[in-house]
């Protein structure tokens, strides 16, 4: 398996482009309990090594919810649907087959094929073509995995997403990256001496707000992904910090302290209308907005240990939402708005839970001690935080039943403060 | 005099006590004093008394003529630390933030930034809050001594401005502290 996984390593980085930083190696730990038999039969492309079944593969079992099988033993190899010969692929106990290929077409460009079989049943499930260049190879196998993920589990794919993190060098440098869901291909958003923190995506996936220290102070930016164009959104007396989107784009959550206790804010994406929504006297901070754009759920020590309060964007009274523990922060809603994540103390660790909000229950989701900053996959399967192993940061992703663990860490050095993107089409 | 004199040695000692690896996390006391104005006097230790600090005094210089530079001076000392999760200036730190205050009273364009800081542990924005607020308790303390607003700024640099770097109580607590900066240094 990491034979494997090193293999897929080294022809990602010999892939990249040479702007491109190092790369995040993955680790997978568990997985469901009834995980899906899929075989990948290697797409073929003449002259070529298969550059897309790899990365397929890797998706599906960093979804905990397949297992792949060994393809290289089958006698036949099939490309198309008419050279498929179901029994070897029921003896291989295969529930789902894919075939593919990639053929070459003028100008440079490629087609990629690829039919998705029922192998119990026979029958095709889905089969697509895209026309791409060379460099969208690895976009088109996350998509190919999607379509792969939601035929056979019923629940859109979150592989062709992106995650936003930072990372911080030996040498002090602060380098806010975007990359692919596993980690692949990060392009550099803003490199700086001081620190960067708390990155989050626009809801359309166009925009990153973030602060930076970069003027000795923490201030909000807004940055454009696709013209890189970035404007200051809060530069107020004192911090300016916890950036968060509404659900529509328009508006953000933020928060100031004009030199002492942090409270909650509320300001249009192009900085106009500020206006103090949470007024307490102990620090309110780390503002998320409810999908439905009625509530904002917040880090609150008003009550004298930091917990996880919620209040109407309209604003009026706090209702306490976390009451086990003595010290509960960084909440992070559930895209269908149900479960809450956050980060909770207990015996000193910090790990990540997760609280059904339509029962209470609650669940310790890590087994890590030093664990920040969760945020859920845009369809709510996975949490991707910020821990520390064996001294260095790192990034963790975990299934929201708790199943399924996967590390990714760069050779390099800490990285930390992740966000998981938006769906984006 | 006397009374900065006895806050001086109370300084010395405590900063001689810092100088080893230790400064355990102490539970906070049951009950704190908010009113920096209740406990101006940090009592007076027997032992332990560096004896270059017992000679110097708020305001006075050194033979470059400047105060805040001369380790003789408590003016010199310039970080105030803080309990886990709290943002009460001790005690032991009284003296210190007065003779700043005073030094702000005397040179009225004198300006200040006093950076709040917190250990790693725990959540990055909330950490940034609450080195705000200890920033925030030392300015507060410098007003109840007499220095003007606008002398002061205050700034947080959270957790990720670590002056120590590993994983240790004797780090977390090196690294919750405020820290007092010259206009100008």
């Amino acid at each position: 398996m990491s034979r494997y996984l090193f293999i897929i390593f080294f022809w990602l980085l010999a892939m990249v482009p040479p702007a491109a930083q190092a790369e995040l190696t993955i680790e997978i730990v568990g997985g469901a309990s009834q995980q899906i038999p899929i075989a990948i039969v290697p797409f073929s492309r003449p002259g070529q090594t298969d550059a897309l079944t790899p990365v397929i593969a890797a998706d599906l079992q960093r979804s905990g919810l397949f297992r792949t099988l060994e393809t290289r033993g089958v006698a036949s190899q099939p490309h198309d649907l008419a050279e498929v010969k179901y029994p070897d692929w029921t003896a291989l106990q295969a529930q789902a087959l894919v075939i593919g290929k990639i053929e070459p077409l003028a100008g440079g460009k490629l087609k990629v094929s690829f039919r998705l079989l029922d192998v119990l049943k026979q029958t095709p499930l889905a089969g697509l073509e895209y026309e791409i260049t060379p460099a969208q190879m690895r976009g088109t196998a996350h998509k190919i995995a999607d379509v792969i993920y939601e035929k056979l589990t019923g629940e859109r794919g979150v592989f062709a997403t992106r995650i936003s993190y930072v990372t911080k060098s030996k040498g002090n440098r602060f380098v806010l990256q975007v990359a692919d869901s596993d980690g692949v291909n990060p392009q550099t958003v803003l490199s700086s001496k001081e620190p960067i923190i708390s990155p989050t995506w626009s809801p359309d996936g166009t925009k990153l707000a973030y602060v930076s220290f970069e003027k000795k102070k923490p201030i909000i930016y807004v940055q454009s992904l696709t013209s890189g164009q970035r404007s200051v959104l809060a530069n107020y007396k004192g911090n300016n910090s916890a950036p968060a989107w509404s659900p529509d784009g328009n508006r953000l959550a933020i928060v100031l302290t004009y030199g002492a206790n942090s409270q909650i804010y509320l300001i249009n994406a192009d900085g106009t209308g500020l206006k103090q929504l949470s007024r307490s006297r102990g620090i309110d901070t780390e503002p998320v907005w409810s999908p439905d754009g009625k509530w904002i759920y917040f880090t609150s020590d008003r009550g004298g240990s930091p917990q996880v309060y919620k209040m109407s964007t309209l604003g009026g009274e706090a209702q306490r939402v976390t009451f086990e523990g003595s010290y509960n922060v960084s909440p992070y809603l559930s895209p269908d708005g149900k479960l809450l994540t956050y980060v909770r103390r207990e015996s000193g660790k910090f790990r990540i839970t997760q609280q059904d909000l339509t029962n209470g229950q609650v669940q310790i989701l890590s087994d890590t001690a030093q664990d920040e900053s969760p945020s859920y996959a845009p369809n709510g399967r996975q949490i991707l935080y910020a821990t520390n192993m064996g001294g260095k940061g790192v990034l963790s992703v975990v299934s929201s039943d708790g199943r399924t663990k996967q590390r990714l860490s760069e050779a390099g050095g800490d990285v930390r403060e992740p966000s998981w993107g938006p769906w984006v089409n | 005099m006397n009374k900065s004199l006895i806050g001086v040695i109370a300084l010395a000692v405590f900063l001689t006590a810092c100088a080893g690896k230790k400064v355990k996390e102490e539970p906070a006391a049951a009950v704190e004093e908010k009113s920096p104005a209740a406990q101006v006097q940090a009592p007076a230790p027997a032992t332990g008394m560096d004896e270059s600090a017992s000679t110097a005094s708020a305001g006075a210089s050194d033979a470059s003529g400047n105060p805040l530079t001369d380790p003789n001076n408590i003016l010199s000392k310039r970080s105030i630390y803080f309990d886990y999760d709290k943002d009460e200036v001790k005690a032991e730190f009284r003296p210190l933030v007065e003779a700043h205050a005073k030094y702000l009273q005397q040179n009225s364009n004198a300006r200040l930034m006093i950076q709040g800081n917190a250990d790693e542990r725990g959540s990055r924005e909330y950490n940034l809050s609450l080195g705000q607020r200890r920033a925030a308790a030392v300015k507060n303390a410098m007003n109840v001594y007499g220095a003007s607003d606008n002398q002061i700024e205050t700034v947080s640099y959270g957790e990720e401005k670590q002056r120590c770097a590993e994983a240790t109580e004797a780090c977390y607590a090196e690294n919750r502290r405020a820290d007092i900066v010259y206009s100008g240094e």
